[in-house]
């Protein structure tokens, strides 16, 4: 099962990919490099139940902590001058990222 | 007895966390707009991510590993609504306006 | 003085439980950065009752509790949606009206909101927030106040 849990974490992380990849705005992407983060503190869990070793847990609590961070940091930025593209809408928001 | 008891209660919690996040990640790809996929996203952070901790923590009976996946859970539900209304803030101020519901728009209902 | 024993104790809780060695040098090293972290907190003036909410304590486990099942309700509402497709969505954005007073209050009353899935509070201005909802029924329990009430009765013990 644990192996089972891995497989579908993995899954969703490749679609969180694609919708980073597709993400017709720059917010669509940081949605998608958050939603990542949190997926690979799973996922980092996880794996110290399939290999026995849970000192991971360690690495997925920092992990947890720096993935909020960036993506505070990263919206912070957003919101100052020169970072947005000129106009946000489904078509252009393409040039910001 | 006990043993298979946590056994099979730990593996309907990972089953279950497994679909949620599943169902998450298909929400992220179908859903049309960033509003609404970010609900998408809220559901892998809440019931999914404590689903598959519980899983976790029932398979192994140490303290100090029991109190770590209390600690990664409670993060994230914390951290969780503070992104989530943080990106929202940012969208909105940058000018991204959400999808509506076309019957809401004419009805007139629909704020600012 | 209050809060800065309960911030140390928090912060000495934390490091037992995350280091799992209980020699002396380590118990040691511990207390050297309990008493850093202290003093660079009190350096920085923000050590009060809003990060360490002592009086909300008792009272607020039975909201969790409360919490806890809106969210898992919610929870199954979405992902049914999810798996129905874009028709069965309704995408809304509305202003309502909240009664908290303290910041506090209103803190926990919006994150409350965003951490059940389906709504998400996209601004806090004064005493009315901005939601977006996923469907449109998700609003009426808002709008009905149940939510609402519960905080303010937990924003009467901070």
């Amino acid at each position: 099962m644990l192996i089972a849990a891995t497989i579908a974490i993995l899954v969703v992380m490749a679609l969180t990919i694609v919708r980073g990849c597709m993400g017709p705005t720059l917010y669509d992407r940081i949605l998608a490099v958050n939603m990542f983060g949190t997926k690979t503190v799973l996922l980092i869990s996880l794996l110290g139940f399939v290999m026995g070793r849970p000192e991971f847990l360690d690495i997925a609590i920092v992990y947890a902590l720096i993935n909020f961070i960036s993506v505070i940091g990263v919206l912070r930025f957003s919101d100052s001058f020169g970072f947005k593209p000129p106009h946000q809408d489904k078509a252009s928001g393409e040039k910001g990222s | 007895m006990m043993d298979i008891a946590l056994n099979i209660s730990s593996a309907i919690c990972l089953f279950l966390g497994s679909f949620l996040c599943l169902s998450g990640g298909v929400g992220i790809i179908r859903f049309p707009d960033f509003y609404t996929r970010m609900h998408a996203a809220g559901v892998t952070d809440t019931l999914a991510a404590s689903m598959i901790l519980i899983g976790l923590m029932l398979q192994n009976p140490d303290a100090i590993v029991i109190s770590k996946l209390v600690m990664i859970l409670l993060m994230t539900l914390f951290i969780s609504p503070t992104t989530s209304h943080a990106m929202a803030k940012a969208a909105m101020n940058s000018g991204l306006l959400p999808l509506l519901d076309k019957k809401e728009n004419k009805d007139g209902v629909k704020s600012s | 003085m209050r809060h800065t024993i309960s911030l140390s104790l928090a912060l000495a809780a934390f490091w037992l439980l995350n280091s799992g060695y209980y020699t002396p040098l380590i118990l040691g090293l511990g207390l050297i950065s309990i008493i850093t972290v202290v003093y660079i907190v009190h350096r920085m003036d923000v050590v009060d009752h809003e990060s360490q909410p002592l009086g909300l304590s008792g009272k607020i486990l039975f909201y969790y509790v409360w919490l806890g099942k809106e969210i898992i309700l919610t929870n199954i509402d979405v992902v049914k949606k999810i798996w129905l497709g874009k028709g069965a969505i309704s995408p809304t954005l509305t202003t309502i009206n909240i009664s908290q007073k303290t910041d506090m209050g209103k803190v926990i009353y919006a994150n409350s909101i965003t951490l059940t899935p389906g709504t998400v509070t996209v601004n806090l201005v004064a005493d009315q927030i901005t939601v977006h909802a996923l469907m449109a029924e998700n609003i009426q329990p808002l709008e009905a106040g149940e939510m609402d009430r519960r905080v303010s009765r937990l924003e009467s013990k901070c």
